[in-house]
């Protein structure tokens, strides 16, 4: 290994000013650009938990007044999903990965890429300053009419900094659909895609189509609130149900933005660490944009208990029961893969293991929602924030965790430390579980969301997940802690370090600016682990080729 | 309220064992898909770990019918689920006719009760155990939702229109009534108690306390906003006679036939020319912003205690107080 060094001349070290970054159109230091600033906003919205989770700890208000617990869960919500959990994913390693896994020098836009984050992080700021200043207390769902009308926190500034990122989110998309269809490599066939790669084009397909709804909405909520014009409020004649339709029109599917290209990500690292081909491949596949279409046909199943008609109500729930089976088909074949390969548990696959457990768990527990009956007693409960929960933090975020640590010596040209990586994936996985756990329960039992203070039974409970979520934030900082290490002591990583077959892992790591020396012949499906063939020949340099996998 | 710990809630209502069965059924399902993935997954990790020594397979060629079993199963077990909760579903939105009425008024941040003999309370509602209730309810301000976990049972209460809930106690005692929906600053304080008693002492309680009926106090606000001028005996050419009127079908103007309900009487008052009956020009006021929620209950109850003009009151007696 000691032999084995890191390119003269890359995409990091190609230019070092500060404009050479902030103005910078190559795709994978717009992704580090995306990594820092949603690490930022990852910590701000998971510091709200910290607080509002103590205050959690008694079921009297001691800590925070009603006000403040109200601004702490909105603002949790509202950084968590649209400042970390949407873009978490696709702008960081779609955005650093999709052009070299289809062997791209760039995105199609690049400027436009640039552009997107611009949008982002100014939208995220802004989101940001208006929260902590002044605060939103409306919960990251914007209800109507409280939201429109009767609320008198910063509700505008709010909704101004959403609407203003959410173009982010569709440029991005475009961007992704347009590259994914004109800038494949030649060889590089729709069923040689690896499968990250469908799930971000099945993801951008959502992005482009579900947010300018969401867009809409923000702005008959600004013309309700500031023009007076009745859209949502009955006083005024309008209609709070139609808020709810629009509201879930988008988020549902949404919510398929947040874990599709965690997915995404699961199918790559499986794969390479069972040495296996996946299972299913055309099942995943198809599987991905089946959930993309049914995903925008199911809003309606938030909505059960809302006064929506019996009627609209059945048909929902049907159709949240189909959903429930592409995703099923996913775990299963996830599972298959496994079958009779050659498994090591390094850290990155340690997170993707996590994630196929925790994802059937609040998959499994969506179809407790989707049951109408049920959904009568557990809407609006802990139940609920267990369930999605389950999904986005147990699903995308130990997916996201996957992928940095998968391609980490790629971005970096440098190792983690696998000891450490290993340590604070089972301790995340652990404190994550007992977080969220209790909440089923208590959701069972009864507990209402976004209460601040609640009656004393439910104290143990509340007590123990309070326990998880500290010892899930010191599972977040360890992470953070060590990568940072690694760039300056970690090993040397060597080309591919994994043995992995995608395009990206056929160039040095870290990559030269425009990703391969010479655009790169695709001549093998993805996945090929035994015997280990690449999607293409890797480059010449004998010693870089002979890296091996490393172990600490 | 039993105030201990415990794992597992109180089921005091008709529908809660329904419900909590089908739960054991889903509970039952996705352990049991839990369970299957992660032993799965963990004897794979072992058994086929890099250092293990045995024959490793090739890949697999097209696996199309076990992926066909593996869809089918779940969607024959979603069916299964559909069907199970759509029968409760369906249960709970048909009340039994000869279900109690109660209205309720949601408000940031209390609840308004009022039971159909006049007697009123906030933030608790009694009943005797073993009877059917409907509630009718509306909200004030923003949108809350009415759950009683121990029922199993939540509806969202809405501005600007009615919903309703009906359940049946099955167990005397007291349980949690809950704001779901959040709803402001107090939305955890938008709490309340449900006292579900025996018969007797049931209505040892209603007899307590001053009461007015809503079907008088309705006659009194019918009064004070002079509707008799136009709708009273006799009635004027130009205004439809309000007696018998609940319950039957109206002719609109447009055409089209409606069913005189609560929500339709609100929407009368409240903004006539949304619905203008047929062979009349929309001469009625707007009462919108001057009858409280409480008082709108109380007028269109006074309005549909009006007897049909000539037949006896037998047809009445399904349309409740
Ligand atoms: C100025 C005369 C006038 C007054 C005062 C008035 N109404 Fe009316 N009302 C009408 C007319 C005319 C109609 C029929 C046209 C329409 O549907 O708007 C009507 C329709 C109705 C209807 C629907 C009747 C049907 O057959 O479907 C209801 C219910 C009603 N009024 C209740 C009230 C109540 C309660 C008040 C007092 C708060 C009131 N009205 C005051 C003139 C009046
Ligand atoms: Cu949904
Ligand atoms: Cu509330």
């Amino acid at each position: 290994m000691n032999n084995v060094q890191l390119p003269k001349r890359h995409y990091l070290n190609a230019d070092y000013n500060v404009w050479s970054w902030l103005l910078s159109t190559d795709h994978k230091r717009i992704g580090i650009l995306y990594m820092i600033s949603l690490t930022l906003f990852f910590f701000v919205g998971g510091a709200a938990a910290v607080l509002f989770r103590l205050e959690l700890m008694t079921p009297g208000g001691d800590l925070v007044l009603s006000e403040t617990y109200n601004k702490l869960f909105t603002l949790h919500g509202v950084i968590m999903v649209w400042f970390f959990l949407i873009p978490s994913v696709p702008t960081v390693l779609g955005n650093f990965f999709l052009p070299m896994m289809i062997g791209a020098r760039d995105l199609a836009f690049p400027r436009l890429n640039l552009a997107s984050w611009y949008l982002f992080v100014g939208g995220g700021l802004f989101t940001v300053w208006a929260m902590l200043t002044g605060g939103v207390d409306t919960g990251w769902t914007f209800y109507t009419p409280y939201s429109s009308t009767y609320a008198n926190t910063r509700v505008m500034l709010t909704a101004i900094g959403v609407f203003v990122s959410g173009f982010s989110t569709i440029l991005t998309g475009m961007n992704f659909i347009v590259t994914i269809h004109t800038m494949r490599a030649p060889g590089m066939t729709w069923f040689r895609l690896p499968l990250f790669v469908w799930a971000h084009y099945a993801n951008s397909l959502i992005m482009v189509l579900a947010t300018p709804v969401l867009a809409v909405t923000l702005l008959l909520i600004g013309m309700e609130r500031v023009l007076g014009v009745g859209v949502f409020d009955p006083n005024l004649g309008g209609d709070p149900l139609l808020f709810q339709h629009l509201f879930w029109f988008y988020s549902h599917p949404a919510v398929y933005l947040m874990i599709l290209p965690g997915m995404g990500v699961v199918s790559e690292v499986i794969t390479c660490f069972a040495r296996k081909g996946i299972f299913g491949y055309t099942f995943i596949a198809f599987s991905s944009l089946a959930i993309a279409v049914l995903g925008f046909l199911v809003w309606g199943h938030h909505m059960f208990v809302s006064g929506q008609s019996v009627l609209a109500s059945l048909t929902f729930s049907f159709l949240s029961m189909l959903i429930a089976v592409p995703s099923a088909v996913k775990v299963f074949n996830w599972t298959a893969t496994l079958h009779k390969g050659s498994i090591s548990l390094d850290t990155p696959m340690l997170y993707a293991l996590g994630f196929i457990g925790l994802f059937t768990m609040g998959g499994l527990t969506g179809l407790f929602l989707a049951t109408l009956a049920v959904d009568q007693h557990v809407h609006d409960t802990y139940f609920v924030v267990a369930h999605f929960h389950y999904i986005m933090v147990g699903g995308m975020v130990m997916g996201y965790l996957a992928g940095i640590h998968f391609w980490w010596p790629k971005m970096t040209g440098r190792l983690y430390p696998e000891w450490w990586g290993r340590f604070s994936a089972v301790l995340i996985f652990f404190g994550f579980n007992l977080t969220f756990f209790p909440q089923y329960l208590l959701g069972y039992l009864g507990m209402p969301r976004r209460y601040h203070v609640y009656p004393d039974e439910f104290q143990v409970l509340n007590v123990m997940s309070t326990a998880g979520a500290s010892i899930l934030g010191v599972g977040y900082l360890i992470p953070l802690v060590y990568l940072i290490w690694s760039l300056r002591y970690g090993k040397i990583a060597g080309p591919n370090p994994w043995q992995a077959t995608g395009l990206e892992w056929q160039t040095p790591s870290p990559p030269p600016t425009f990703n391969f020396d010479e655009t790169p012949s695709v001549t093998e499906r993805p996945y090929q682990y035994s015997p280990w063939t690449p999607q293409t020949a890797p480059p010449p340099e004998p010693e870089l080729a002979a890296a091996e996998t490393t172990s600490p | 309220m039993d105030k201990s710990f415990r794992l597992f809630p109180e089921a005091a209502s008709t529908a809660a064992p329904a419900v909590d069965r089908l739960y054991f059924f889903l509970l039952a399902v996705s352990s049991f898909f839990t369970l299957l993935i992660c032993v799965a997954i963990l004897y794979f990790a072992v058994k086929y770990r890099r250092s293990a020594s045995f024959a490793r397979s090739a890949d697999y060629g097209s696996p199309w019918k076990l992926e066909v079993t593996w869809s089918l199963i779940p969607l024959a077990l979603t069916m299964v689920m559909f069907f199970w909760g759509a029968v409760l579903y369906f249960r709970s939105h048909r009340a039994p006719p000869e279900s109690a009425k109660v209205s309720v008024v949601g408000k940031q941040w209390m609840w308004k009760i009022q039971h159909a003999g006049g007697k009123q309370e906030i933030n608790a509602l009694h009943l005797p155990v073993g009877r059917p209730v409907q509630l009718t309810m509306i909200s004030e301000d923003v949108i809350h939702s009415f759950y009683v976990p121990a029922f199993r049972l939540k509806q969202d209460v809405l501005p600007g229109s009615y919903t309703t809930l009906w359940f049946e106690p099955t167990k005397v005692g007291r349980f949690h009534l809950f704001c779901a929906e959040y709803c402001g600053t107090s939305h955890s304080d938008m709490i309340g108690e449900v006292v579900v008693m025996d018969p007797a002492d049931y209505s040892e309680w209603l007899q307590g306390g001053p009461t007015e009926s809503p079907v008088e106090a309705g006659r009194r606000l019918f009064e004070q906003f002079r509707c008799g001028n136009c709708h009273a005996a006799p009635v004027r050419p130009r205004c439809p006679p309000l007696d018998g009127l609940y319950g039957s079908q109206v002719a609109l103007s447009g055409g089209e036939m409606v069913t005189a309900d609560e929500a339709y009487l609100r929407e009368s008052i409240l903004n006539p020319q949304a619905k203008v009956v047929a062979g009349y020009q929309s001469v009625m006021p707007s009462y919108e912003g001057q009858i409280d929620e409480a008082g709108l209950f109380e007028l269109i109850a006074y309005v549909k205690s009006l007897a049909p003009p000539e037949q006896s009151s037998d047809k009445k007696q399904s349309a409740p107080q």
